[in-house]
C-alpha cells in the first residue's frame, strides 16, 4: 500500500503539472477573445474553468496520497506552510506555495460573481507565478525531476508557456485588436 | 414574464462570448462589443429576453469573463 501511494502520490502531481499547463495556454487564448477553429468562445472559457478543475483535483491528490505516504515525511503543516518539510524544504515549500496559489485562484475563480472582477482578477494574475514555482517543485523535488525524459517535458512546457505569454503580450493579441487600433489614428 | 438582459457597457469589453449564445438577440459591432438587434425606444443595452432565450441568457451572465451583463424581470433600465 505505501508503494502504492509514493508511486501514485508522483504520477499525480505530474499530471496535475499537465493539466496546469494546459489550463495556462487555455486561459490565455480565453483572455483573447479568439474561438478555437470550431470551438467557440464560450467553450473555450469553459475548458479553460473544467482543465483547471481537474488539475486541481490531481493536485488534492497528490499532496493527499503524499500526506498519508509514510516514505514522503509530510505532515499537515507542510501543506500549507511552506519551507518546514523534512525532505529538500526549500523545494518541497515550493509545492506548497504553488499549491496555496492554486487554492487562492480555483477560491476566487468560483466565487468570481460575489467578490467581483477586481479582486478576481488580482487574485488570477497569481497563475503566472504559481505556473513557473510549480514546475520548479517538479524539478527540485521530483525522484523523477532530473530525469531526462521529465526535463524534456518540462523544456516543452516552459516553451509553449512562454510562446502563449509572448503572444499574449504582443500587439494583435486581442480579436478586435486591429480594428481597435484603427480607431485612434 | 419577459426578463430583460442589461449590458454595462464601463464594464463590457467585447470578448464575443454573450453574441455567440444570443445571436438572435445580440449584434457585435465592429469593434467587438454587443448591441440588443432590436432597440427599444433607442435603448440597445437592454434587451428584452423572451422564455425561449431565457437559459442561454443565464449561462451569458455567468460566463461573461468581465462580468458585465446582468437579468433583471421586466421592465428596461434595470441592472443587477
Amino acid at each position: 500500500m505505501d508503494n502504492a501511494l509514493w508511486a501514485f502520490g508522483r504520477v499525480s502531481g505530474i499530471i496535475s503539472l499537465v493539466l496546469f499547463t494546459g489550463t495556462v495556454l487555455v486561459g490565455v487564448l480565453a483572455r483573447s477573445g479568439r474561438p478555437l477553429l470550431v470551438v467557440p468562445r464560450f467553450s473555450v472559457t469553459l475548458i479553460h474553468r473544467n482543465i483547471a478543475l481537474l488539475a486541481t483535483a490531481f493536485l488534492v491528490l497528490h499532496v493527499g496520497s503524499l500526506l498519508l505516504d509514510s516514505y514522503a515525511k509530510l505532515n499537515v503543516t507542510d501543506v500549507v506552510v511552506p519551507f518546514l518539510g523534512a525532505f529538500r524544504p526549500f523545494w518541497q515549500g515550493l509545492g506548497t506555495v504553488a499549491f496555496d496559489l492554486v487554492l487562492a485562484v480555483v477560491v476566487t475563480s468560483l466565487l468570481r460573481h460575489r467578490i467581483g472582477p477586481r479582486t478576481f482578477r488580482a487574485v488570477h494574475w497569481f497563475t503566472y507565478a504559481m505556473w513557473p514555482i510549480a514546475l520548479a517543485h517538479a524539478i527540485g523535488n521530483g525522484t523523477n525531476g532530473t530525469s531526462r525524459w521529465f526535463l524534456l517535458l518540462a523544456a516543452g512546457s516552459a516553451a509553449v508557456v512562454v510562446g502563449a505569454l509572448a503572444w499574449r503580450v504582443s500587439a494583435n493579441f486581442l480579436e478586435t485588436a486591429k480594428t481597435r487600433q484603427g480607431g485612434l489614428l | 414574464m419577459s426578463e430583460t438582459l442589461h449590458i454595462d457597457w464601463t464594464r463590457c469589453d467585447g470578448r464575443g462570448l454573450c453574441t455567440e449564445l444570443l445571436p438572435t438577440l445580440l449584434d457585435r459591432d465592429d469593434w467587438g462589443y454587443p448591441l440588443a438587434k432590436r432597440a427599444t425606444n433607442g435603448d440597445r443595452s437592454n434587451v428584452a429576453v423572451r422564455p425561449a432565450h431565457s437559459e442561454a441568457a443565464r449561462e451569458a451572465v455567468h460566463l461573461c469573463p468581465k462580468m458585465a451583463l446582468s437579468l433583471a424581470n421586466q421592465v428596461a433600465g434595470f441592472g443587477q
